[in-house]
């Protein structure tokens, strides 16, 4: 059943941290809360685990209000952020807890519960542990017995609080694949929180961005990262570029470059325009606008490498990526002079104050015949 | 020395200033600590046992042992019932007059016992707020067991509470958390969760608490109104046997508080060995 809510509000001693967020969740799809901390994304994710209530709006389920739904009525399985692992008790014992607290009349047998905990021991690939205690167990061995808990209890919803935060790269790495097939092999509703735009991007069927209490933008990875809403969306996700364009006459541009045909006609003198730096084409020919750079840096990071390009007309330096095989094949080389203009670019408005107006984003692409690679 | 590195010095000034650091140590122990403890015993027992048994065995003596032991039995366990709900609601809860309620619970180590007492005499006293009523209802307090009981509590209020707010404060709530989302009941959480997180610490502040109670003087001794064999705990009877001249009953009575002390510093090492140990293997990140 989908998970719908509306216009939550949550306030902690003059602080907001949530501020009229409204989402549905539907079920069997992997969401991902993504922002910075403070954003309001883990305060979300207490509200739906019943460890924490609104100040104002609701959320339903399937017609019914979840917020009055006990915390241990609502099928929800918990992944802590420090995992929170019943220190004093055995693995197995843990996984079990969510059984043995049950009321007699629904709790399942000892054999029945001994059987089920192997099992999912069995899946969290821990067979053998259970009987050790979570001091004695590594970062992600004991992430996944929080996870084996969570699922003991058969839940509907799965919710993750910055699962891999406290793990090393490679770990990470590993387990989120594997966290992906579980949810995959499962068919749970899962949403997880992350501050990782990597991670979310990775994972997640659909992203939710949060900032300062407010979801900015709900969509795919894909939308997320090529059609971002606003200016904090394009800045949070990914790495960017970013400049000021004025109008000039008839159109719109800084130090040569003019995107062509802005929807804002006249009215717009002003508008901040964003750039990642593998939509920068780095070999335009004469016949085409674009700035002159000065090549000033490679920094190779194994498959991709990152140019630092400084462009006089625009009086700032611009990133660029490359695959680093292009680098040989181009002949890159440091303070080499280049011929530079966006392939893409997101634009918003700025208004009299100098603050962007999202609601008036324009996604511009360089028209054809410009090469899709470089 | 084997295992050291030869490069570190060690050379002789080094190790005789190690040694007079540890010998002042020993001294100072001994001049302070075990000697008196020591003479407590030595005392006890100068004319030799049957002396000994037989202070020990009066009628006084005796019922001033029920006394100290029932006064903890009573305070002791209100003290962990009191102790545990304060920690929790300091460790675990932000209300207005946090600051405050902290405040009191350290309030009796701040105020000369003696002042505790006064207070309760003041309160419950035949010429107290409370004592025309009281005594007009049959009630006695001042001068009598429910007194000494209460002059206890105020004393010995703190140590459970001082002793888990940190421990608490520092374990956090998510464990709690987690088990309200796997669908414990508050009691199932306290009980699976909370109590066995905290066992050590409170078994520690029961001890101390516990010690103080049956040592507590002052305080006891302002609202007893020394009425031997009735309002007497051991920490009284061991005064007035010593303004009686009796030594071997004062310091026979004085033996047996030692033991007791003894018993509980015992028990707290073992504890603290135990303690120690868990809070050394306990997860960080809280």
């Amino acid at each position: 059943m989908t998970l719908e809510l509306s216009h939550l509000d949550r306030r902690f001693a003059g602080f907001r941290a949530l501020d009229d967020v409204s989402l549905s969740i539907a079920p069997g799809e992997f969401l991902a809360l993504l922002g910075p901390s403070g954003s309001g994304k883990t305060t979300l994710l207490r509200i739906l685990a019943g460890l924490d209530y609104p100040d104002g709006g609701g959320v339903r389920m399937g017609g019914e209000d979840f917020l009055a739904t006990p915390a241990r009525e609502r099928r929800i399985g918990m992944v802590f952020q420090h995992y929170a692992l019943f220190r004093h008790l055995t693995v197995t014992e843990n996984v079990a807890f969510g059984l043995r607290v049950r009321p007699w009349r629904s709790r399942p047998s000892r054999a029945e519960i001994r059987e089920r905990v192997e099992r999912l021991l069995r899946r969290v690939q821990l067979e053998g542990l259970g009987g050790r205690y979570p001091t004695q167990l590594s970062g992600g061995q004991r992430q996944r017995v929080a996870l084996a808990r969570a699922l003991a209890v058969e839940p509907d919803l799965l919710l993750l609080d910055e699962p891999f935060g406290a793990l090393d790269a490679q770990v990470r790495v590993t387990l989120r694949r594997w966290l992906r097939e579980l949810h995959e092999e499962l068919e749970l509703t899962t949403v997880f929180v992350t501050h990782d735009q990597e991670e979310a991007l990775e994972l997640a069927d659909r992203i939710a961005v949060m900032n300062n209490g407010r979801i900015e933008q709900v969509g795919t990875p894909e939308v997320i990262y090529q059609q971002p809403a606003t200016p904090f969306v394009c800045e949070f996700i990914g790495k960017v570029n970013r400049f000021r364009v004025r109008r000039h006459g008839a159109g719109f541009g800084v130090g040569g470059w003019m995107p062509e045909d802005d929807p804002w006609q006249r009215d717009v003198t002003e508008a901040v325009a964003y750039v990642r730096p593998e939509q920068l084409w780095l070999a335009v020919p004469p016949s085409q606008p674009a700035w002159e750079a000065r090549l000033r840096h490679i920094y190779l990071a194994g498959s991709v490498a990152h140019l630092e390009l400084h462009v006089a007309s625009l009086d700032q330096p611009l990133e660029a990526d490359v695959a680093s095989e292009d680098l040989s094949r181009l002949g890159l080389q440091p303070g080499m002079a280049l011929r530079v203009a966006p392939r893409s670019a997101v634009l918003f408005p700025l208004d009299g104050n100098s603050v962007p107006r999202s609601e008036e984003r324009w996604l511009w692409h360089a028209p054809s015949p410009v090469p899709a690679r470089v | 020395m084997s295992g050291r590195h030869p490069s570190r010095p060690w050379g002789w000034p080094r190790r005789l200033v190690h040694l007079g650091l540890i010998l002042a140590a020993l001294v100072f122990l001994m001049l302070f600590l075990v000697l008196p403890l020591a003479t407590v015993f030595v005392e006890a027992f100068r004319q030799g046992v049957s002396p000994y048994v037989a202070s020990i065995q009066q009628p006084e003596a005796l019922s001033a042992i029920r006394l100290t032991l029932l006064v903890a039995v009573i305070a002791v366990p209100l003290n962990v019932v009191f102790g545990v709900a304060a920690a929790w609601a300091m460790a675990r809860f932000d209300f207005p007059g946090k600051a405050l309620l902290g405040a009191f619970i350290d309030l009796p180590f701040s105020v000369s016992p003696v002042i505790s007492g006064l207070v309760y005499v003041l309160l419950f006293g035949a010429q107290g707020w409370f004592g025309p009523w009281l005594d007009a209802h049959g009630v006695k307090i001042i001068f009598a067991v429910p007194g000494l009981v209460l002059a206890t509590i105020f004393i010995t209020l703190p140590f459970v509470a001082r002793e888990l707010i940190p421990l608490m404060q520092s374990q956090g709530s998510e464990e709690e958390e987690a088990a309200r989302v796997l669908g414990a009941s508050g009691w199932q959480m306290f009980f699976r969760v909370t109590l066995p997180n905290i066992r050590w610490g409170l078994l520690y502040g029961v001890l101390l608490c516990n010690a103080r109670a049956m040592g507590e003087f002052g305080a006891v001794s302002v609202v007893s109104g020394h009425i031997r064999g009735l309002t007497t705990t051991m920490p009284l009877e061991v005064e007035m046997r010593y303004n009686e001249y009796d030594y071997v009953g004062a310091f026979a009575v004085a033996s047996l508080l030692a033991l007791l002390a003894l018993l509980t510093l015992g028990i707290k090492t073992l504890l603290e060995w135990r303690y120690g140990d868990e809070l050394a293997h306990a997860p960080g990140g809280h």
